[in-house]
């Protein structure tokens, strides 16, 4: 943060409806509101700092947790951690297993906001797949719903979809319904490590391409070593992770079967965020990328972790001089390009001196630039800190 | 760009013909071979997939290429007429019916598959490639998930405009969780790329806001899709049940225990017997219900789940359970449930195929409205069912066009009904016209008002298949500028409430 908080007036409306007068006095004022969930992903263009944080800390209920038709209704305060165990309750679960950030408190509006995700998005999706429908808060005071509570629904446009990933710059989500996925009965997990960034490759993409039914497929790089990651989900997991060593052991890398598997999955989560001072690189590549994207991570002097199969890749850089990061981001975003790269966790000198979303003038830029003055023509919702300036 | 630009009339307000410079230029654009105006040209085009609906459109050109799509709206966007985009005309929502006396742009000469990146698991195709020959592009090892009924016919342009389902998204998701890329020409001509075979491309994800959006925020020229390994093992079984309520136990049961079948479809005992007539499979016709189950992936999780899912039909009341032997039996069980809407016409002389969702554990409530409301209008209702998702497809039977408004009217009662159980009026066939009247039990002011804005961002003009969707014809207007205050907000008399 580069202010004290006590320095911004802060809001928590307890209603949509609140929430909706709020940003819309705000937007008659000319006053730039931030809206933040619990505040653990500083992401984008630092901005201007706002003379209002609307937080969401009062809209914090599960308004509905449907079990029988699988699926919840959400306020945006909502902490992941503790859904996670009501859900878990009812041997469900919402597949989206992000890091919680640094005091565990990531909120489901915040996650939804930024479009981030875990491991579990291999088999479940980003939470564009997983949200049903939302209640937004709009500058103009209104409060708008699209989509429904139903898995199947295709009346009206998806702003869902258009919402998740916003980072708030269209509005505040103020309601989502969810899909849920009952929890798998067991788990288990293959692993296979290699020095070799190509055959790390290979041994994933085998893995990619099989037809055994993977939970998460990841892998990660660190100190000259590599590891691939599959985990099952399911009555067969154990026979599944099996099947994946001896697939993993033929593409040539070092194969094992980790029976405790929970702190290999959680260090993979741990590793998409950076220690203070240092910076993370989300690289939205292609799956044949992938032992590039290690080398460069390598060369860069950090580590990786990806989701195989997807091709999404997190490449953390140790704390450095604000300027040297900038140096190393720049070299990786010229060995992987055109992949985008974008920068995550950074000190804020970064986020300034290089452009955080590796995003181009182009086309597309110029019709979200046409959706935010749509949504929120006087740029009052966290303005400033998306791509293009939005 | 178009903003200085007065808006169009709606299209409610007919337009006037196509001025002979325009049709120069489509003729210009397309050659002369590819721009139809006769009279018996045009008449193949009135209406999609859905005949009840019918409408001439002033000229249907059909571009080759992504180049003749964009300078055919370009065309369109000097000379301020609409257009309508249309794929293999298989949807069931009037979604491609011409605007009357605009351009139909057809799809169907842009069939090429651009690449196949397997490595990648992705595969680029223009918009007229049907479904089942991109599965057929990328097999034998992977396919394309979202295989809706027409899926021989249908075109993946449609599919994307319709964010198009099938009997295995419960499973694998729906067109808009594969579609990673595409490029699309806005009504004003501009072209944009959207994604790309990258995930996660920074800023609005305009390709979901695009997907589904039933060709009212531009046409796409190329797609880029998302392909998977195809499944190891399919377990296929048919079971029958006294009741559909029964069935409809049968399956919470089985998804809440962990078990996600790839497709579990619902027939009911109208349906069967139709089907039954149709392809004689063997079902029996005195059952309340049969539920087609099919378990894929690998072999292991297969069999272990299977006998699972028999036990948890037995527990709740089956009275037979039909395990498909081989691949043939296996196709003939999937062609019975195939063949339900076409059937029809072996029970009854019409029918109208609804399209509705509900939470699925509404199903014995729904059913039972249902039952009611055919009583009523002594229609009988045959239902279909994608049970995984709550997808009902109920088939209102009639005799004759003497018939045909009131069958229309109960079809319009169950969509209401699964709206009042917390569903939704389409699952996948879109909205159209057919839909845009129910929107309002659906979706409030402030909801339409938020659907104008993101049609404004993409066509201010509202030039892309202009009365469709929206339940009443909205203008844009300007996007207030960024400092200019509205004189009643700026006194501080204004309240939007």
């Amino acid at each position: 943060m580069a202010h004290p908080a006590n320095t911004i007036r802060g809001e928590a409306p307890a209603t949509a409806l609140d929430a909706a007068e709020l940003l819309h006095a705000c937007a008659l004022e000319r006053t730039a509101v931030r809206i933040a969930g619990s505040g653990t992903k500083a992401w984008g263009y630092p901005g201007a700092e706002p003379a209002l944080r609307l937080q969401t800390t009062a809209l914090h209920a599960i308004v509905e947790h449907n079990e029988g038709d699988l699926t919840a209704v959400l306020q945006p305060g909502v902490a992941l951690g503790e859904l996670d165990d009501v859900l878990a309750a009812a041997g469900q679960m919402l597949a989206l297993d992000p890091p919680l950030g640094a005091h565990g408190k990531a909120t489901v509006g915040g996650v939804i906001a930024a479009a981030d995700s875990g491991p579990l998005r291999h088999r479940y999706g980003a939470p564009r797949d997983l949200v049903l429908g939302v209640t937004v808060a709009l500058s103009d005071g209104t409060v708008a719903h699209a989509g429904g509570k139903v898995i199947k629904n295709v009346a009206g446009y998806d702003l869902a979809k258009l919402f998740s990933g916003s980072f708030g710059t269209l509005g505040l989500i103020a309601e989502v319904a969810v899909r849920l996925h009952p929890r798998p009965r067991s788990q288990a997990t293959a692993t296979g490590t290699t020095d070799d960034p190509a055959t790390l490759a290979t041994a994933a993409g085998v893995l990619a391409h099989s037809s055994l039914e993977l939970q998460s497929l990841d892998v990660r790089w660190r100190s000259s070593l590599g590891m691939v990651l599959a985990r099952f989900g399911g009555v067969a997991a154990g026979d599944q992770a099996a099947a994946a060593r001896r697939l993993l052991s033929r593409a040539g890398v070092q194969a094992a079967a980790v029976e405790d598997d929970e702190p290999l999955w959680e260090a993979q989560r741990a590793a998409q965020r950076s220690a203070e001072g240092g910076a993370v690189v989300r690289v939205s590549g292609r799956p044949s990328q992938l032992a590039d994207a290690c080398v460069a991570a390598q060369v860069a002097g950090g580590s990786l972790v990806g989701r195989a199969a997807l091709g999404v890749s997190w490449i953390a850089l140790p704390a450095a001089a604000p300027g040297e990061l900038v140096t190393s981001i720049a070299r990786v975003r010229k060995v992987l390009a055109p992949s985008p790269c974008v920068v995550l966790d950074a000190p804020a000198y970064v986020r300034t001196h290089l452009d955080p979303w590796d995003h181009p003038e182009d086309a597309a830029l110029v019709l979200m630039r046409r959706v935010k003055a749509r949504f929120d023509p006087t740029a009052t919702c966290n303005p400033a800190i998306f791509v293009g300036g939005i | 760009m178009n903003q200085s630009q007065p808006p169009t009339a709606p299209a409610d307000a007919a337009p006037p013909p196509l001025t002979p410079a325009l049709l120069a230029r489509l003729h210009a654009v397309c050659g002369h071979d590819h721009v139809y105006t006769d009279a018996d040209q045009l008449r193949t085009y009135e209406s999609d997939g859905l005949l009840q609906y019918r409408s001439t459109p002033g000229a249907v050109v059909l571009p080759a290429s992504a180049a003749e799509v964009r300078d055919v709206v370009r065309a369109c966007s000097d000379a301020g007429v609409p257009w309508v985009a249309r794929g293999a005309g298989s949807g069931l929502s009037g979604g491609a019916l011409p605007v009357a006396q605009g351009v139909l742009i057809a799809l169907t000469r842009m069939r090429a598959v651009l690449e196949v990146d397997l490595p990648n698991q992705r595969i680029v195709v223009q918009p007229g490639v049907t479904n089942t020959e991109v599965s057929l592009a990328v097999g034998p090892t992977h396919f394309y998930p979202p295989d809706p009924s027409s899926q021989i016919v249908c075109s993946i342009g449609g599919n994307v405009a319709e964010n198009s389902g099938g009997a295995h998204c419960f499973k694998y998701g729906f067109t808009t969780n594969y579609v990673t890329g595409l490029e699309i020409v806005l009504a004003d001509g501009a072209v944009v790329t959207l994604g790309g075979k990258e995930l996660d491309h920074p800023g609005y994800d305009l390709l979901g806001a695009f997907v589904g959006s039933e060709g009212t925020l531009g046409i796409c020229t190329s797609v880029t899709l998302r392909v998977i390994p195809v499944p190891e093992a399919i377990k296929t079984m048919v079971a029958f049940f006294d009741t559909t309520a029964q069935a409809g136990e049968a399956v919470s049961e089985i998804v809440s225990g962990g078990v996600i079948p790839g497709a579990i479809e619902m027939m009911d005992n109208l349906t069967i017997q139709a089907a039954e007539q149709a392809v004689g499979a063997g079902f029996p016709t005195d059952v309340g219900a049969a539920l087609i189950i099919e378990l894929d992936g690998s072999s292991v999780e297969c069999e272990a789940c299977f006998d699972d899912v028999v036990a948890i039909c037995e527990r709740n009341g089956a009275i037979g359970i039909r395990i498909a032997e081989d691949e043939a039996d296996r196709a003939l069980i999937w062609r019975t449930r195939k063949a339900a809407f076409a059937a029809m016409g072996r029970i009854a002389s019409n029918y109208y195929v609804q399209d509705g969702v509900i939470p699925r554990t509404k199903l014995p409530e729904v059913l039972a409205r249902i039952e009611q409301l055919s009583d009523e209008y002594g229609m009988r209702v045959a239902n279909v069912f994608h049970a995984g998702d709550g997808n009902l497809h109920p088939l209102v039977l009639y005799d004759g066009e003497a018939e045909a408004a009131g069958a229309e009217e109960l079809a319009g009662r169950i969509v209401e009904a699964c709206v009042d159980a917390g569903g939704s009026i389409t699952g996948e066939h879109g909205v159209g016209v057919d839909k845009k009247r129910y929107m309002p039990r659906m979706f409030e002011e402030p909801d339409l008002a938020a659907f104008q804005m993101l049609r404004c961002a993409f066509d201010p003009r509202g030039l892309a298949n202009p009365g469709k969707v929206m339940p009443t014809p909205r203008l844009c207007g300007e996007v207030p500028g960024p400092y200019r205050r509205h004189p009643l907000e700026r006194d501080g008399v204004a309240e939007r409430f």
